[in-house]
């Protein structure tokens, strides 16, 4: 891996997002749906006994599924350069396929967290106090998650070679990561089966993460959601190159 | 400049290429003709290192195909047959990024740039989006990109496709041009036997073998025709196929639509 070749794939990536309107509309769309209609919707439901306001609640989970949706977006975008043949162009260039799969995670979690900060900008509006310190904790943070959700979409991109594809990984990867991941219900009342498939859920460690930084309030020990994170990004980092280095041109 | 050995490439019990040999000289204007889906596009894959050979040898530059994929890399440019420009990129973008994807200096690649893209005639168009391309200009784009990394050998997969006379004509003249004053070693595929006859010598592929290797004029004498279309469908012809027409064929069909169907 070279840091140039990783920057190249990057820069491209960042140049290409900055004329994408539609991305950046999504970013701020997203959240303003969600909390609106669902936070106000299913408050007085939540209300009676959690520790917080249910829209309070609910705001990491919505920087959480900000990060998720453009991680894979941005992962996604190697099914469209396989598409329309830009992919060959960056195949046949002297750059290892390491620093291709690298490059890529590293533009998609960047793309992530600033789409995941146009969630912060909401916090007044909730009376949720943002200080320094929680920003200066939230935002490497975040990037871990990025980095975890950019990996795994690379992991299913590299194999899939049409966009007919995507709604599935949407179903069957993305909702259900954002559902069990406590991002909009509390995990300690459902079933142990679901227990389990939450406790596996990358996501579920980083909107504790997220809750703690935020609120100082938190499900499992944070060294844990840390390691746990740091752990599964590497492990889906490795795998995404080793696919890329088999991937079909 | 090229050295193939025995080369062959299966796709699960399909032999795209079954047995490959040929090699083209520093310099040369070498020709890779054959009808469609009789294994062009799969050698020039093999040899630009985006596909691993089942079976056989290859270099280019000198360099192994397997073994030193990245000094081939380094030594070859492309112009595929599909496009495959970065569309939301301007021109001069898509140029930058392939000069930071080759580490090339970029004060020098700068003035190269400048002069290849006058060549063509798109340094007026530099920072329009490629999508507003046409398709002429595309195909022009990419030249200029092929060439930007001072290659020693480029690929030209059937590099005048669906392009009008015009744009042709200009393309062959700058490619020929760099040639005679670079060097320039030129391997391409094409189904234009106008284009064809410009070459120094002819390979003809069918079914995933070489069938005969000549200069055109040599080729012309001994098949005793007046012209390459008469030689190619003399070698390839119609009689020739439909005795093949067998299940081999149809698999080879169906790997094509899945190949198309994964692109």
């Amino acid at each position: 891996m070279e840091l140039q070749s990783i920057y190249t794939v990057w820069l491209r990536d960042l140049v290409r997002i900055r004329r994408d309107r539609t991305q950046l509309l999504g970013s701020l769309a997203r959240p303003i749906l969600w909390l609106l209609f669902l936070g106000i919707g299913m408050g007085p439901v939540f209300h009676s006994d959690m520790e917080m306001p249910y829209l309070h609640y609910l705001f990491p989970g919505i920087i959480a599924m900000n990060l998720l949706f453009a991680s894979f977006l941005s992962a996604i975008s190697i099914i469209w350069d396989r598409e329309f043949g830009f992919l060959k162009e960056i195949l046949v260039s002297p750059i290892s396929r390491s620093s291709i799969a690298f490059g890529k995670a590293a533009s998609g979690s960047t793309i992530a967290v600033l789409q995941g900060l146009v969630v912060l900008a909401f916090a007044p509006l909730l009376h949720i106090s943002l200080s320094f310190s929680s920003l200066f904790l939230l935002i490497p943070s975040m990037f871990l998650v990025a980095f975890t959700c950019t990996s795994m979409g690379i992991v299913l991109a590299s194999r899939m070679t049409s966009f007919e594809g995507f709604g599935t990984i949407a179903n069957f990867v993305i909702m259900p990561m954002f559902f069990l991941s406590g991002a909009i219900f509390p995990l300690d009342r459902i079933p142990t089966w679901l227990k389990l498939l939450t406790r596996l859920n990358p996501l579920t460690y980083g909107v504790d993460q997220f809750r703690w930084i935020l609120y100082g309030v938190h499900r499992f020990p944070v060294a844990f959601d840390l390691s746990f994170n740091i752990f599964f990004s590497l492990l889906m980092l490795g795998l995404a190159i080793a696919m890329f280095k088999r991937s079909p041109a | 400049m090229i050295k193939v050995q025995n080369l062959a490439k299966s796709f699960g019990p399909l032999w795209a290429v079954e047995d490959v040999s040929f090699s083209v000289e520093k310099g040369e204007f070498f020709g890779f003709l054959g009808p469609n889906g009789a294994g062009k596009t799969t050698t020039i894959n093999i040899l630009c290192t985006l596909l691993s050979p089942t079976r056989g040898e290859a270099t280019v530059a000198g360099y192994d195909v397997v073994r030193e994929p990245n000094q081939v890399r380094r030594s070859i440019g492309i112009i595929f047959q599909d496009p495959s420009l970065d569309e939301r990129l301007t021109a001069f973008e898509n140029l930058r990024f392939h000069a930071m994807l080759y580490h090339l200096p970029w004060r020098e690649t700068k003035e190269r740039m400048e002069s290849l893209l006058s060549m063509v005639g798109l340094s007026g168009r530099r920072n329009d989006l490629v999508k507003y391309f046409s398709g002429g200009m595309k195909r022009r784009l990419e030249i200029v990109r092929g060439l930007l990394h001072s290659p020693q050998l480029l690929f030209l997969d059937e590099p005048t496709l669906g392009l009008d006379p015009q744009t042709r004509k200009y393309i062959w003249t700058y490619v020929r041009d760099l040639q005679k004053k670079e060097g320039l070693t030129l391997f391409m595929t094409t189904h234009y036997m106008e284009e064809a006859d410009q070459c120094d010598r002819i390979a003809i592929i069918d079914a995933g073998k070489i069938i005969a290797l000549d200069t055109p004029t040599a080729f012309k004498r001994s098949l005793g025709v007046g012209s390459l279309e008469e030689v190619f469908l003399k070698l390839t012809g119609r009689e020739i196929r439909e005795e093949d027409a067998s299940e081999k064929d149809q698999l080879r069909d169906l790997h094509r639509k899945w190949i198309g169907r994964m692109r």
